[in-house]
């Protein structure tokens, strides 16, 4: 892992780096030995570049996390790895519910492609640019989103004879 | 399908394989377009055997999870249970006593060598050579038998808890794991003796389907698909986890990244998984096998009677289950099929707020079209055999 | 009276014909399962119709068993694996616990051939549609065993993903158990057979009167 410096110095370059200015890195974390970075959203394809020119060229990850009821709702993480210096940093972001909308980067990174599908499935974040944006894991007529928290676990209680529904 | 040309060998035929199909190793579907018998495409569809693991896993307290957890990549259980085992540890900051740790890594590489027999002998099965899958299932039983020893189940055994292992391993478990030691190798010898020089093994294997390391890792593959390309990226050696360190063992590599390396380095690997097992028996330290920590494993039974805190932690554990302080973790491991990887996102409650698994299975898929592309059906059946996918892995 | 070389006596007595009779319509009802006394011989047959009335019952009833006694002892099991407890299906198959012992290691893929339907694993709200596509393919007399606790009640996992087997297809036999032994799977088969063998009235048909299944096709 990069420690905290390192982690401090990859966020003040992604700050100077063209195009991403100030805004870019919102926050940076460093937890129990390990690096997050949190960015903007509107920037995700271009830190990822940046992430890639610096040694991380392997997406190792790629999921979605609710944060209910803390607004922006939605976190997608993005785990890389740079596997030459055995190194890894977390890249998050948080999109509202209102508008889960974020760009894809599957075309860069081609690992991505069914995660992005399974976030889209369980989470209901659009990723713009995805080359097949549908439901991988529920049905495709499915209606709702089934891994955000405030989307109920459902179940049925066992059936016996006693309690069986009548034909 | 669109005909293109005049000629009938110009058309593409849609063929749908699955979910219910005896080669697709689970309940995998896949839309395979074919110009003739030869692939030109596949999609996998998966979600058939989908089970919300990942919200279940919200509902339960920390050690309710982990038998959740473990039904997802149903060959793989004891990782399944560690990775998530080591997540929470890590975000405990608990350390695990040592002898935990050299029982938690037998019990891994007995589980790796379960996992790469199961493979082996449905493998076996879908190219033809059905004898294998008897004699695959023979050393299986012998290697239940041990888990069956350890913690009372074959499968699912939720022996690994947080902070160490659920029970000391009886009297009786190290002589029979020693005389497992030394009959696996020999009998990996005699399935090497009966699949190596079979020419029809080797006319399936040898040549078809390869993918270099470099498209592999685009496609963020790992596992041993990536070392039959030559990579050898494995995260026991590169980040030594749960005291790999330890144990002296080598990574088999493959060079052209067929069908027959993934073959030859799964094969392999039970070697290394054996001399490991050997290691870590041989040094097996005395000490306590789960920590010492009252506040996150369950007090042992006979204190219950004399100790008044004995009492209050065992209920409060099995009541509400211990909180772990928030903050996110994602903890890698290396799997029979790859990373494993589990992220942990807890809100300081005694229930995690999320639980992710990344599985190795769900993402080498994505290969898979590349790798049986321009290849005949037979040769996808075998190239489907070689990734070793597992569909509670993929779905959860 | 005569003695027989093993040192047996042998009775001989004259029996009058119209006991006779009546001890064989007896032994026929008995084989049928009825109760001695019960008055299930028609009246008013006599003589010839009587004769073929009750050599109707005493083959058929016989014929009955034999056929039940072969479907029993030669279940073709389709093969169904679905998740973990899939892995223990393919145990049984395997030499500790030898299914071909019984005469069932005849596994066909295709479920046109099958008569045995072992659901081993969790059925997912993606994969009922085609489970029961897949029990309708299949030929009277066919039977389903729901293999491990997901498909039986809900298992570990009661969530919004996964339907008990119990509600879209009829189950003979439930072996619980997560996921139940070889062995358990083998009683559960075991216990199957003998409900074939012995009293194929028991079951579902029997409670719901029916025949069979029906199937119904997407957008009818």
């Amino acid at each position: 892992m990069p420690d905290a410096t390192g982690l401090e110095l990859i966020a003040a370059e992604l700050r100077e780096a063209e195009g991403l200015g100030e805004e870019a890195v919102r926050d940076t974390l460093f937890f129990r030995e390990r690096a997050t970075l949190e960015i903007d959203p509107a920037h995700i394809r271009a830190t990822l570049e940046h992430l890639r020119g610096k040694g991380y060229t392997f997406m190792a990850s790629l999921h979605g996390v609710d944060y209910y009821p803390q607004e922006p709702r939605l976190g997608v993480l993005y785990e890389l790895l740079d596997m030459e210096r055995v190194d890894r940093i977390t890249v998050k972001l948080r999109v509202h519910s209102d508008a889960p909308a974020l760009d894809s980067v599957t075309p860069a990174w081609p690992t991505a492609n069914h995660q992005e599908r399974e976030v889209y499935d369980l989470f209901g974040v659009n990723f713009k640019g995805h080359p097949d944006l549908r439901r991988i894991l529920m049905p495709e007529d499915y209606e709702g989103h089934p891994q955000r928290r405030d989307f109920p676990i459902g179940g049925e209680p066992v059936i016996f004879t006693y309690n069986e529904p009548a034909r | 399908m669109s005909a293109t040309a005049t000629e009938a060998n110009e058309e593409l035929l849609t063929l749908n394989m699955g979910p219910h199909h005896p080669a697709t190793h689970g309940v995998l579907r896949l839309l395979v377009t074919l110009q003739g018998e030869v692939v030109r495409d596949i999609k996998p569809i998966v979600g058939y055997v989908h089970t919300g693991i990942e919200k279940t896993a919200e509902d339960k307290s920390y050690w309710k999870v982990i038998p959740v957890v473990e039904r997802m990549d149903y060959l793989a259980y004891y990782f399944n249970a560690m990775s998530f085992c080591g997540a929470v540890e890590t975000l405990l900051e608990e350390q695990v006593p040592p002898r935990a740790q050299y029982l938690r890594v037998i019990h891994m590489e007995l589980n790796r060598i379960m996992s790469h027999l199961v493979w082996l002998g449905t493998s076996a099965l879908d190219l033809g050579a059905i004898s294998m899958f008897w004699y695959c299932f023979r050393e299986r039983e012998l290697i239940l038998d041990l888990f069956e020893m350890s913690s009372g189940q074959r499968m699912h055994t939720r022996y690994f808890q947080v902070g160490g292992v659920i029970e000391d391993i009886p009297q009786g478990f190290a002589r029979k794991l020693r005389e497992f030691t030394k009959l696996m190798p020999k009998r990996a010898d005699q399935y090497g003796d009966l699949l190596n020089r079979n020419e029809i093994v080797l006319q399936r294997l040898r040549g078809t389907c390869p993918l270099d390391a470099q498209k592999l890792l685009s496609f963020g593959v790992t596992g041993p698909l990536l070392r039959a390309a030559g990579n050898p990226w494995d995260l026991r050696k590169a980040a030594p986890y749960c005291s790999y360190g330890d144990f002296d063992f080598k990574i088999p590599v493959g060079t052209v990244g067929d069908n027959y390396d993934r073959f030859a380095v799964r094969l392999a690997e039970i070697y290394e998984s054996v001399k490991i097992i050997e290691q870590a028996l041989e040094g097996l330290p005395e000490g306590p096998y789960i920590t010492a920590n009252r506040k996150v494993a369950l007090p042992p039974r006979h204190e219950l009677a004399t100790s008044m805190e004995a009492l209050i932690h065992h209920f409060k554990l099995v009541t509400e289950g211990f909180r772990v302080p928030p903050g996110e973790i994602y903890y890698p491991i290396e799997s029979p099929r790859g990373e494993l990887g589990c992220f942990v996102r807890s809100d300081g409650s005694a229930k995690p707020a999320r639980v992710h698994m990344r599985d190795p299975s769900f993402v080498n898929l994505q290969a898979f079209s590349s790798m049986a592309e321009g290849s005949y059906i037979a040769d996808l059946i075998a190239t489907l055999a070689m990734l070793d996918p597992i569909l509670g892995g993929i779905d959860r | 009276m005569a003695t027989g070389g093993v040192g047996v006596e042998i009775k001989r007595e004259p029996v009058d014909p119209q006991t006779l009779r009546v001890t064989q319509l007896k032994a026929s009802q008995l084989l049928r399962g009825a109760a001695v006394q019960g008055p299930t011989v028609p009246a008013h047959l006599e003589g010839g119709d009587l004769e073929r009335h009750v050599e109707e019952r005493v083959l058929t009833t016989t014929l009955d068993r034999a056929v039940a006694w072969a479907r029993s002892n030669s279940f073709f099991p389709a093969t169904f694996g679905l998740a973990c407890c899939a892995i223990e299906m393919m145990s049984i198959v395997a030499a500790r616990v030898d299914v071909a012992r019984f005469g069932f290691e005849a596994f066909r893929a295709s479920p046109r051939q099958a008569d045995l339907l072992i659901l081993s694993g969790r059925v997912s709200i993606k994969m009922a549609p085609i489970v029961r596509r897949i029990y309708d393919q299949m030929l009277e007399p066919k039977w389903a065993i729901s293999m491990g606790a997901c498909c039986s009640s809900m298992g570990v996992f009661n969530n919004y993903a996964l339907v008990p087997a119990d509600k879209f297809m009829p189950i003979d036999v439930h072996v619980p158990g997560c996921p139940p032994r070889p062995e358990a799977l083998m009683h559960g088969i075991l216990k199957l057979r003998s409900m074939v063998q012995d009293d194929p009235e028991l079951g579902w048909r029997e409670r719901y009167e029916a025949v069979g299944t029906e199937e119904v096709l997407p957008g009818a």
